[in-house]
């Protein structure tokens, strides 16, 4: 293999580990907040 | 305010981010010199060494909140502890990629059992242990007390990470910056390559923070609904 594929290679995993995790952060997010509406909407409902 | 003034602070950084990345890799990738023994599979040296030191600097964070949260019980530096641990990980995730890909064309193998290899992975497991224990605990303030006894125990692999290269003979390149051996063309290169990855350690440590900031919150509003429903019951 051409030592540019290895440079490239190392270089891709950097940014798909990055990808992922910022991607797994803003799906925690989302969840987060669709739990905030269901919370309001909870007590909207009881008031 | 404080919502607003955290918001531009986020705004700032992701600007500080994006322009720091970009001439990262523009210095990594072609302004910074070719080496000359190993060639273009040097520059993945720009980008493995910032991990490493952005990886240690998280287990430090970790070690500091842990050590916080058991003398002050707050569970601010619980979720300061956690948010660094999860970014000590990817960082030294990166780190042990990238390390194999630049090992196999030049020692010839994809992983060797040096003692900088083998602490390093160590450390990257201890905390990943880190993680798990934290989801096999239902109360939370058992959790935290647990997890922070764990954190502290376990950053005592990071100084063998830190010193394995310069106590015990190793495979692994030696430290440049403080042997001299990086040569002064290439420093530029690398500092940006630090300062971008340090930045990067930042943004994703709020992010993450206020991730657990916010879960807290609605746990707290769970475990008073709770309480109150309880309180009903009784009266």
């Amino acid at each position: 293999m051409n030592t540019m594929n290895y440079l490239f290679a190392a270089y891709m995993a950097i940014w798909i580990l990055l990808a992922l995790y910022l991607f797994s952060i803003h799906s925690r997010e989302k969840k987060l907040r669709d739990e905030v509406e269901r919370l309001k909407g909870i007590l909207d409902k009881v008031e | 305010m404080k919502v607003l003034l955290q918001h531009r602070v986020d705004i700032l950084l992701f600007i500080l981010l994006f322009a720091g990345m970009s001439f990262a890799l523009y210095m990594a990738l072609i302004g910074a010199p070719t080496e000359k023994t190993m060639g273009d599979i040097q520059r993945i040296f720009y980008f493995h060494v910032p991990a490493a030191i952005t990886g240690l600097t998280a287990f430090a964070l970790n070690f500091v909140a842990s050590l916080m949260y058991v003398f002050r019980k707050n569970r601010w530096w619980d979720s300061l502890a956690l948010s660094s641990a999860e970014i000590g990980i990817l960082f030294f995730c990166m780190l042990l990629i990238t390390g194999p890909i630049w090992a196999k064309p030049v020692w010839f193998v994809w992983w060797t059992w040096s003692p900088r290899l083998t602490s390093s992975l160590v450390l990257c497991l201890l905390y990943a242990v880190y993680l798990l224990i934290r989801k096999s605990f239902e109360d939370p303030d058992r959790k935290a007390m647990v997890a922070a006894v764990f954190g502290i125990v376990a950053f005592a692999d990071a100084p063998l990470v830190w010193f394995s290269i310069r106590w015990w003979r190793d495979i692994h390149p030696s430290p440049m910056l403080e042997t001299g051996n990086l040569d002064p063309s290439m420093r530029p290169a690398f500092y940006t390559c630090m300062a971008a990855f340090l930045v990067l350690f930042l943004f994703l440590v709020r992010r993450r923070f206020y991730l657990e900031q916010m879960r807290n919150r609605i746990e707290w509003i769970y475990r008073r609904t709770e309480t109150n429903r309880m309180k009903g019951i009784l009266q």
